[in-house]
């Protein structure tokens, strides 16, 4: 089926030629990071975990997310999404790919990276997030796979794709709650030792990934002349604008038992984020921002007359994404050790090398989703 | 218990013990460890648990000034010097009351206790969050105590540092080598993309010498011993004190304590 992929017009090998040179670029940079080391970012000895964590936490819920398409589909019969569930499927591989990716990015020593399986160790959240997200990656592509090559010969799928999809399912929660643990149980770092920090993992991760798939929906229509329907966006739409409001309703817990408790340790950092902290705050501005932008985007997708107008509902799903990405991408790391051990704060500004390595990671993952999609539709189309 | 015996006591503990440990912690390779291991010492394997090194710092009878043992420390372990760049390694250094115990009570405390500077350095925790986090066993407790690092198999995640609460430990973001002022035969240097940190002086406890800062600190301001031997002599300095830990309120319990 693959050879599909190789088949395309000048618009599809303009846009693969556009991320094959923005992968260039990031091998580039990575290059450079391999040769000088990761001095060349803008971590440092207090600020240690930068964009590329950042960028993992955030894919890791782009990737959860096809679970809002998979669990009504194959669980609740939802025949709305029978045309795009294999797009939340790959956009999942896609996404869990990058995530491994960014860590590889992300670490000094990448060439010993077989020493996580090596030298099992449980205790550590970093040996089962390895384990789920490679075995998210696969569960979803072996099942999408499966499904549209059973497609492509008009027969049923083989009954054991079935239980594979069955135990994707609680396996997109599983990897954001792993994620979640990577952060939430490491004392002294107050803005992510909270128990709820999984659970709003969780719902921003529903709420940005229906917002992507939402507009990956229009782009298909507009580049591949495949719609996904206005039943399915309208699902998708109302399904994410229930996991933001469910995030916000989180944050808001946050601020609550921070304020409220009055414990300046855990008012810390997001008094950093969103007031500033000893008349330092760098990212207030963008916190608001992704604040308001999520508050006006929700209000847009709960609304049916709103979301019902084309224009508003992609607007809304960008600001949604945008907000989220700030908030995850950027405030959840930087905020997470602002302060410092010692109550310093201090700045992170990525470098342009640390900046190409990510784009180059993001083009590699657009370009294999590209692809994936590339077979997906034209197996779907040639079917219809 | 005089000065001598307790002397002699810390040389037994030390010589027979630390061989011990450090061969147990080369695993499997023994001819790879980075610290030569006598195996005849494996037949006086200690009981596991029963020594924890542990140090306390009269900062009464620190000179503000001085930078005996930081020097010491960073020419005897190859620290490269990186210091006031975002890619510092340090292993000990000096820090604010305040910064180094921002848990602790501040209010109405003499200006001159705000701002003494106090040493800091890996707490070598019991309960050490960030050999928790590690991903390989990079990072672990030894049998006596000392959180130890395994540079050939550290993969440079950074977790043990996220996890670290007392910012004890340094990346190598770039070569250290070259930045390296004098270089020691004695102990190896690390290559770029691994975490390090203080190891106690495992290198010289090995041999029954104390660790490089206290040796060399001229107000004998450091205290080494034995947490576990209520009879050493840092146990009846505890006993006759009022001494402090670093952010006790996390569970990690450090085993460096500080007389204000």
């Amino acid at each position: 089926m693959i050879e599909k992929a190789l088949k395309g017009g000048r618009g599809y090998w303009t846009w693969v030629a556009i991320l094959l040179a923005v992968i260039g670029l990031g091998v580039t940079a990575y290059a450079r990071q391999m040769t000088l080391g990761l001095g060349v970012t803008g971590m440092g000895r207090d600020i240690s975990w930068g964009v590329y964590i950042a960028q993992f936490t955030f894919l890791v819920g782009v990737a959860a997310s096809a679970v809002m398409l998979v669990l009504p589909y194959y669980l609740h019969n939802q025949k709305a999404f029978s045309k795009i569930v294999i797009v939340g499927e790959f956009l999942a591989v896609s996404a869990a790919l990058m995530c491994m990716l960014f860590i590889l990015a992300d670490m000094g020593r990448p060439d010993r990276v077989l020493n996580v399986l090596l030298h099992p160790s449980p205790h550590s959240m970093v040996f089962w997030d390895v384990l789920v997200l490679n075995g998210y990656l696969f569960l979803n592509l072996i099942s999408g796979w499966a499904v549209l090559g059973a497609e492509r010969k008009g027969v049923a799928p083989a009954p054991w794709v079935k239980w594979l999809i069955y135990l994707s399912i609680p396996w997109a929660f599983s990897i954001h709650t792993v994620t979640a643990f990577l952060f939430a149980g490491l004392p002294g770092r107050h803005l992510w030792l909270t128990a709820v920090l999984a659970p709003r993992f969780l719902a921003s991760a529903f709420a940005a990934g229906t917002a992507i798939l939402i507009l990956l929906t229009f782009i298909l229509k507009r580049v591949a002349k495949f719609d996904a329907g206005d039943e399915a966006r309208t699902k998708l739409a109302v399904l994410g604008a229930y996991a933001g409001v469910a995030n916000l309703f989180f944050l808001g817990t946050e601020f609550f038992t921070a304020f409220y408790s009055n414990v300046p340790a855990h008012m810390h950092s997001l008094q950093y984020l969103y007031f500033g902290l000893d008349g330092q705050g760098p990212l207030v501005p963008y916190m608001w921002f992704s604040l308001i932008a999520g508050i006006i985007s929700v209000g847009i997708l709960l609304s049916p007359p709103l979301r019902r107008k084309t224009g508003m509902l992609i607007a809304a799903c960008i600001g949604l994404v945008v907000s989220i990405w700030i908030d995850k991408g950027v405030g959840l790391v930087i905020g997470g050790f602002n302060p410092t051990p010692f109550e310093a704060i201090v700045d992170y500004i990525p470098t342009f090398t640390e900046i190409s390595v990510t784009l180059g990671i993001w083009a590699i993952g657009l370009l294999v989703l590209t692809m994936l999609l590339k077979v997906a539709i034209t197996v779907k189309t040639q079917e219809t | 218990m005089t000065m001598n015996q307790q002397r002699r006591e810390f040389l037994k503990k030390a010589g027979l013990g630390a061989l011990a440990g450090l061969g147990a912690a080369a695993g499997l390779f023994p001819a790879f460890a980075l610290e030569k291991t006598d195996p005849s010492s494996f037949t006086q394997k200690p009981t596991p648990g029963k020594v924890r090194w542990g140090m306390l710092i009269d900062t009464r009878k620190c000179k503000q000034n001085c930078t005996e043992c930081i020097v010491r420390c960073h020419h005897d372990h190859n620290v490269p010097d990186l210091s006031g760049t975002k890619n510092e390694v340090k292993w000990i250094w000096k820090s604010g009351y305040e910064e180094a115990f921002p848990t602790a009570s501040q209010q109405f405390q003499t200006d001159e206790v705000k701002h003494r500077k106090v040493l800091t350095l890996c707490n070598h925790c019991a309960e050490a969050p960030c050999t928790r986090a590690c991903p390989t066993e990079a990072t672990f407790k030894r049998w006596d105590g000392i959180v130890s690092m395994d540079y050939h198999r550290c993969i440079g995640c950074r977790f043990c540092m996220a996890a670290c609460p007392y910012g004890s430990r340094s990346f190598n973001w770039e070569d250290p080598r070259p930045h390296v002022r004098e270089l020691t035969a004695a102990y190896p240097t690390r290559m770029r993309g691994v975490v390090e940190k203080c190891n106690f002086c495992s290198e010289r406890l090995v041999k029954g010498d104390l660790p490089a800062c206290v040796d060399s600190c001229p107000e004998k301001a450091l205290i080494f011993g034995d947490l576990n031997d209520p009879n050493s002599e840092i146990r009846r300095m505890l006993a006759a004190n009022q001494t402090m830990q670093r952010k006790p309120e996390l569970g990690t319990l450090p085993s460096l304590f500080y007389i204000i």
